[in-house]
Order: structure tokens, then C-alpha cells, then sequence
């Protein structure tokens, strides 16, 4: 028999922000990449590479925050492969970046070879003080690590950026049109490469926060399409960092209420109800991106095209 | 007279052609100067060496007498030297104040400029409103975003590619007073056009460019636009004529089609009717973007309608794909050469087969047989003069006026019943401009329907025998092409596209 009441809501939207923020991560720094013209398929690869990185230095270095810079740094330098091989020899981008994913799981395979089984340091979460004995509310926000911090303050910067400064003005310009914005003397290789290494950071310390805070240990391919999830909440949520939110705390909520649900002993299928968290997800966004004259009007419009200067 | 820019010996070479070739000449503050050749004559990139866009072999060019040597666009900007570009270098999905903005080198806070865009841009009879997104505007609308863009920079020297290739007759007169005050006011604009009487009407002096060099130059004033038109070609030019014929039966016939727009640029098709007939050329004027691709999608039956709609010898035929009504006889060339009409990267024979396959039957019991596929492109390549070493050559290879002569050729001679082309001419030399007109008179004194949709009125004025509007997705009645006057076909697309008239103080 099923026994709801041992699913406290509180503890639920707690755990969820956990559970969403390294797709969060992955998806806004993909954002940026794909506003600015670019489709980085290596998302996962990115991840992978990530959490190992990440949970090496961590380990080694016996610092989580260590481990996180170093993640985004092992992550970033992985993207500047793809960036090199699209944006200089012009290679395709699905292409690469179905062969950065492959390579970055492989790759971080072969460097977790001697990490298996051990545990990382742990991340504790921010003391808020009093704040944190707030009844529902304490639970929710302040209860959490700095990690989920800098994800939700990752959003609504990117957010600024994008709508308030000059540098997102350029950078919506280049994905828009990458021939009017070199015809106007910016420089397009330039910005795309520095958003790609953005994306690579970003992907890479979603992948950390796996194998330092939420698992928190190293086993091969443990970011489980995770990298994938974050590719489709971009598509989406229309490019907007606010819907990328919702998307990523969705999933993340109905990932955690499934859990939950199986541990309640519900009757539903475990197949069925673990594969809800990506059906649910992807309908509610569809949903919402269902015009599809508006939604086009989100899209880069040369999301994924080629970049050659003539002359 | 002082000089503004002097230009010394430039020359540009790329892999297997030379751009430029010693090209020399002088610029006076104030001067409006005219820049006149056919495609590929190294127009475009003498002003992108100016615009700081291709670093020149060799040669000087000098600014107020100081060397000018731009590295890139944001230098040449710097010296007061700015640019509106042939295709629009804009962004659709931003707004008129963001386009600007990214074209500033220190825009003003986004309050301040969208006040100083409503203010020059009233003050040049350019009215503009700043918040509104560029993919809503008409192409008259968007080339002010360009110019505004540029005044905002106080420029000494103003570049125009090709201004006026999509404007209707009004807005190249408000157009023509704006820059006829930038001028009064000693502002330079070097001018880049094959439209002679445009350029009679507005410069002081022309340099005609041919194969990268510097061939004449002349008064435009005191020039005819045939002495221009022949330093500009080279050669005698032999105008095309019009074949009479009379019209038979209605053959295509269009009722009250409604169609909205699938992408969120495009334009709704509303209530178009149409009728053509047997051996007469219809042609569809209006500036790009009003319908011309809907309309082309419609009849070719990339977009499915209801059935009743369109009627061919009076079969309901909106139902039927392209391959059916390939069969029937209605063939289109759609405008985009790469990409639409022809696929990029496959063989010209392949491409041959892709239209033809129905009609010459080159796929008999379902397999291709290449041999006579191979014929075929080569006889469209020999009739239609293609330059291309050969069949097997990619469609990409090919120069533009070429590959449109291909895809033109490939549709006439599997001698339709109705031939439905769009922009036929667009960015073709005049020769091959001129045998692709002759081509399509052809075909329609053979007995076969021709509807021409393009945006260069001179050419419909030529060859079309009636003549009927696109604009904003609604087609206006036919009228014979005889007896209609330029202004008339202005005030039938449109006017200047309920834009505010210009108010030059």
C-alpha cells in the first residue's frame, strides 16, 4: 500500500533544487553557446569530464572548491577542442559534438580508472544563521550549499547580461546573423569561441556538482544523460534563462517526487514512473513553446550554420 | 575643389581572378560620385577595401591628405568614413535601437539613443521608430535603419551599395532628397549602382569599372545611358525584343487564395486571384518579401491548398505535389539559386535530374538512366551558354548568372505548359540577364503561360504583357504593360509603403 505521508513537501522542493541544479549548470552555459550561433552537441561529454576533473583535484587536493575551479577549467579546455575544430577548420557541428561527448566519456573513464570507490570531501552547506530556522521557507533557501547559490545567481546573470549589457547585445548579434555582425567588424570567431569555453565551464561544474555533492562519488558514466536533459530544456525553454529555470527545477522536482513515490511503494510501474521525469519535463516546455511563430523568434537564426569570412 | 578621398593604384588579387587592378580616383567633399559596373566588375570589393573590410596588395588611398590604410571597419569608422550595405547587414529578430546600437563605436544609454534616432532621423525625412523589431519592417524601412545608423556617426564619407535595388519609385525619391541634403551639407557619398538613370539623376561624376579595372569616366549629367551602359559592358548592346503574340486560353487560373505565413518574417497571402493565359507573360511586381515566395511556394505546390483553388486547364490541382504538376506541364523556378532551385553540392547532371526526372523521363521503371540524364544537362548547358567546364561540375561552383541561366534553362526546355519564375534576373549580369528575358519571350510565343515575379520593374515593363502588384501578401488587378507610366506602378505597389513622406527643411 502507498504511504503519501511520508513525503514531507519541504524536504521535496529542498532536495529538488539539489537534484536540478547540474542540469541547471549545463543548460545555462549551453544557452550561451547557442545564443551565440553555436550547437554544442558534447554536453555530456563535457559533464563527464567535469565530474572527473572535479572529483580528482578534489581528492587529491582534499578542497571541493578546488575541485569545482578545476572542473570548469578541465571542461572548458575540452570545449576549446570543439570550438577549434568548428570555428577554425569548420568541421560539422552535430558531428563534433557527438564526438566530443563520446571522447569526454571515454577520457574520463580512463582518469577515474585509480578513483573508483572513494569519497569525496564534502561540501557543507552556507551557515545562514538564524535565516535558516525560518519554518518552510529556512528549509527551502537557505539550507543549501554554495554551489546551488551560484547556479540560481548563474540565471538571472545571464539574464542581465542578455537584455541589459552591450557585450549580450553583440553576442544575440553574432548568433543572429554572423555575416552582418563580421560586416559591421565584429569578431565572430573571437566571441563564439569564448562562449563555447563559457558552455564548457559551465557543463563542467554541473558534472562536478554530481560526483562532489549530489552522488557524492566517481563511477563511470554517472552523469546518465544528464548533459542530454540540459540540451532539450535549452531548445525548450525558448532560449530564455528564466524558462531554463523552470525546466531544470521541473525536472529536477519531478526526478526527486518519483524517487520518492517508488520509495512509497506506489503501484505504478518503476519503468513508468522513472521515465516520467523526462516525458513530464518535455511536454510542459513544448507546451509552453507551442507557438511556433514565437518560438522561432527566440531561436539564433544561424543556430548550428557555419562561419566562413569571405575575403 | 579639395579632395576628400584619394584612391591610388589599389589592387586586390584573389585565387585565379584580380578584383581590382590599379584602380585610381578622387572623391570632393560634397561630391556625390557614382561607382558603375556590371557584376563582378570589383565594385564590391574596392568599397570594402575603403571600408576597411580587404586589405588591398597594393596601392595608398589618403584621407584629407593623410594616409588611410583602415585595418578594420571599426578604424575606417573611426575616420568618418561609414557604410549601407547591399544586403541589409541587420538583425531581423532585434530592435531598430539595437541594430544601431551595434553599429555605434560608443552608443549613448539606450533612453538617449532611441531619442537622438527619432530626431536625425525626422530631421532627414527618414521618420523611424526606434523599439520597433527590423523583421517587421519593410525593406524601405530597414535600408533608414542603415542610413540612420550611419548619420549617428557624423560621416565624412557615406558608401551605398546598390541602394535603390528594393525600393519602390518613391522611396528612391525620398531616398535621393535625403542624400541630396547630406550632400549640401558636404558629406561625400560614393555611390554603387548599375542603374544608369539613377545615377543621371544624382551624380556629379562616375567611375565605370570593368574587370577590375578602371575603364572611363565621365559627367553623368552629360552622358546618355546607353554611352554608360556600353563603357560599363564593353560591348554593343543589342536590346531584347518583344515578340508579338496573342493570348489564348486561360491555361492557370488562381481563385481567392488565402494563405498564412508558416515562418514568423513571412508575409500572409491574402484573397490572390489570377488568371493566365495561353502565349502571354504575366508579371508580378513588388519588392522582395510582400509574397513573392508564398506565392511561388503556392503555385509550384511546395504548399498544399485547397484543392479548387488553383485550377490548371481547368483541373483542380491545389491538392497536387510538384512532381504532379511537373507532370502536367507547370514548372516554377523558385529565386534562391543555392538551396531551392538547385541543390549546392550535387553535379549540374544530377541537378538536371532533380526537375526533369518527371518530364524527360530520366527514371523510367524507377532507375535513373544516366546517360540520358547527362544529355539533358547538356543540352541545357550548350542552349542556355552556361560557363562550366561540364556537367559533372557542382551547382556551387558556378558563378550566379550562370547557375540562374542552368535552373532557367532546365525548366524551358522541357517545354512547359506554364513556366512560373521568380527574380529570374536578380544579380545577373546584363548579357545573361538579357538572354534569360529572351528565353522566357521565346517560350511564351510557343504557346506557353510565363508569370515573371520580380522586383525589377524595368524588366517586367519589357517583357511582360500584363502587369499586376504584390504587396503586403495582396495582389492587385492586372493592366496591360502598354499604356502604364512609372508612376502608376509606384502608386500600385504601394506608393512608399504608407512610410511618412520625407520633410527636408
Amino acid at each position: 500500500m502507498m504511504d503519501l505521508s511520508s513525503i514531507n513537501p519541504v524536504v521535496l522542493v529542498a532536495s529538488l533544487m539539489v537534484a536540478a541544479t547540474p542540469i541547471l549548470l549545463a543548460a545555462i552555459g549551453e544557452l550561451i553557446v547557442e545564443k551565440s550561433g553555436v550547437l554544442n552537441l558534447g554536453v555530456e561529454g563535457m559533464m563527464i569530464t567535469g565530474a572527473i576533473c572535479g572529483f580528482i583535484i578534489a581528492v587529491e587536493s582534499g578542497s571541493p572548491v578546488i575541485g569545482f575551479f578545476a572542473a570548469a577549467l578541465g571542461a572548458a579546455l575540452l570545449s576549446s577542442i570543439f570550438g577549434f575544430l568548428t570555428l577554425v577548420l569548420l568541421s560539422n557541428q552535430v558531428a563534433t559534438g557527438l564526438a566530443l561527448t563520446l571522447f569526454g566519456l571515454g577520457l574520463s573513464a580512463l582518469m577515474g580508472q585509480g578513483y573508483i570507490g572513494i569519497k569525496a570531501p564534502t561540501t557543507s552547506p552556507l551557515n545562514f544563521g538564524v535565516l535558516g530556522d525560518i519554518p518552510l521557507i529556512g528549509r527551502i533557501l537557505f539550507s543549501h550549499d554554495w554551489m546551488v547559490y551560484l547556479s540560481l545567481a548563474l540565471i538571472a546573470g545571464t539574464w542581465a547580461f542578455l537584455k541589459f549589457t552591450r557585450a549580450g547585445l553583440v553576442l544575440r548579434a553574432v548568433g543572429e546573423s554572423h555575416d552582418a555582425a563580421h560586416a559591421l567588424g565584429y569578431k565572430v570567431i573571437r566571441i563564439r569561441l569564448l562562449a563555447i569555453m563559457f558552455g564548457g565551464a559551465c557543463a563542467g561544474l554541473g558534472g562536478a556538482y554530481l560526483s562532489l555533492v549530489r552522488v557524492p562519488q566517481w563511477t563511470e558514466g554517472m552523469t546518465a544523460g544528464a548533459g542530454w536533459i540540459a540540451l532539450a530544456i535549452v531548445v525548450f525553454a525558448s532560449w530564455k534563462p528564466w524558462r531554463v529555470l523552470l525546466g531544470a527545477y521541473l525536472f529536477g522536482g519531478i526526478t526527486v517526487l518519483q524517487l520518492n513515490l517508488q520509495a512509497a511503494g506506489a503501484t505504478i510501474p518503476v519503468e513508468l514512473l522513472s521515465m516520467s521525469p523526462y516525458i513530464i519535463t518535455i511536454l510542459v516546455l513544448v507546451i509552453i513553446s507551442a507557438d511556433r511563430r514565437r518560438a522561432a523568434l527566440s531561436a539564433p537564426a544561424d543556430l548550428g550554420k557555419p562561419f566562413h569570412a569571405t575575403s | 575643389m579639395t579632395t576628400l578621398l584619394k584612391l591610388n593604384g589599389l589592387t586586390k588579387a584573389y585565387p585565379g581572378v584580380i578584383a581590382n587592378d590599379d584602380v585610381s580616383f578622387e572623391i570632393a567633399p560634397g561630391e556625390v560620385h557614382a561607382l558603375l559596373g556590371e557584376n563582378g566588375a570589383g565594385k564590391s570589393t574596392l568599397v570594402k577595401m575603403i571600408y576597411g573590410l580587404v586589405k588591398p596588395d597594393s596601392g595608398t588611398m589618403a584621407l584629407h591628405g593623410d594616409a588611410f590604410a583602415p585595418s578594420e571597419p571599426r578604424a575606417a569608422r573611426a575616420a568618418g568614413v561609414a557604410m549601407v550595405f547591399q544586403h541589409f547587414s541587420l538583425f531581423e529578430a532585434l530592435s531598430v535601437a539595437e541594430n544601431i546600437a551595434l553599429g555605434m563605436e560608443n552608443p549613448p544609454k539606450p533612453r538617449e539613443l532611441s531619442h537622438q534616432i527619432r530626431e536625425v532621423s525626422h530631421t532627414y525625412g527618414l521618420p523611424l521608430d526606434p523599439d520597433r523589431r527590423v523583421g517587421e519592417l519593410s525593406a524601405g524601412e530597414r535600408q533608414r535603419v542603415e542610413i540612420i545608423r550611419c548619420l549617428l556617426q557624423d560621416p565624412k564619407l557615406l558608401i551605398m551599395d546598390e541602394p535603390t535595388s528594393v525600393l519602390t519609385p518613391q522611396e528612391v525619391e525620398i531616398l535621393f532628397t535625403t542624400l541630396r541634403k547630406l550632400s549640401a551639407e558636404g558629406t561625400a557619398i560614393l555611390y554603387i549602382s548599375h542603374k544608369l538613370e539613377e545615377i543621371r539623376a544624382l551624380c556629379d561624376a562616375a567611375t565605370i569599372l570593368r574587370g577590375g579595372k578602371v575603364v572611363g569616366t565621365c559627367v553623368p549629367k552629360e552622358t546618355t545611358a546607353r554611352e554608360m551602359a556600353e563603357l560599363m559592358v564593353g560591348k554593343v548592346l543589342h536590346q531584347t525584343k518583344s515578340g508579338e503574340h496573342d493570348a489564348g486560353d486561360v491555361v492557370l487560373k488562381m481563385e481567392s487564395l488565402s494563405l498564412p505565413s508558416s515562418t514568423p518574417f513571412g508575409t500572409s497571402l491574402q484573397n490572390v486571384s489570377l488568371e493566365l493565359r495561353r502565349g502571354e507573360i504575366l508579371g508580378i511586381g513588388g519588392v522582395a518579401g510582400n509574397g513573392q515566395d508564398e506565392l511561388l511556394a503556392a503555385l509550384s505546390g511546395e504548399t498544399k491548398v485547397s484543392s479548387d483553388v488553383i485550377k490548371f486547364e481547368n483541373r483542380e490541382i491545389g491538392q497536387l505535389g510538384p512532381n504532379e504538376r511537373r507532370e502536367m506541364g507547370l514548372l516554377s523556378a523558385p529565386e534562391e539559386r543555392l538551396g531551392h532551385a538547385a541543390a549546392p553540392d550535387m553535379s549540374l547532371t544530377e541537378n538536371a535530374l532533380l526537375t526533369g526526372v518527371v518530364r524527360q523521363e530520366l527514371a523510367a521503371h524507377r532507375f535513373i538512366n544516366w546517360a540520358k540524364t547527362k544529355t539533358f544537362a547538356e543540352t541545357v548547358i550548350e542552349t542556355f551558354d552556361v560557363r562550366t567546364p561540364g556537367p559533372t561540375n557542382a551547382a556551387r561552383s558556378l558563378s550566379g548568372g550562370n547557375l540562374q541561366k542552368f535552373v532557367i534553362g532546365r525548366e524551358v526546355l522541357q517545354s512547359p505548359e506554364v513556366l512560373v519564375v521568380n527574380q529570374p534576373t536578380w544579380g545577373v549580369d546584363a548579357s545573361a540577364a538579357a538572354s534569360i528575358r529572351q528565353a522566357l519571350m521565346d517560350l511564351a510565343s510557343t504557346g506557353a503561360g510565363v508569370i515573371i515575379i520580380s522586383q525589377d520593374l524595368d524588366e517586367l515593363m519589357e517583357v511582360a504583357d500584363r502587369f499586376c502588384a504584390l504587396n503586403a501578401g495582396r495582389l492587385s488587378a492586372s493592366r496591360p504593360t502598354k499604356d502604364l507610366t512609372v508612376d502608376e506602378v509606384g502608386l500600385m505597389l504601394g506608393g512608399a509603403h504608407d512610410m511618412e513622406v520625407a520633410h527636408v527643411g
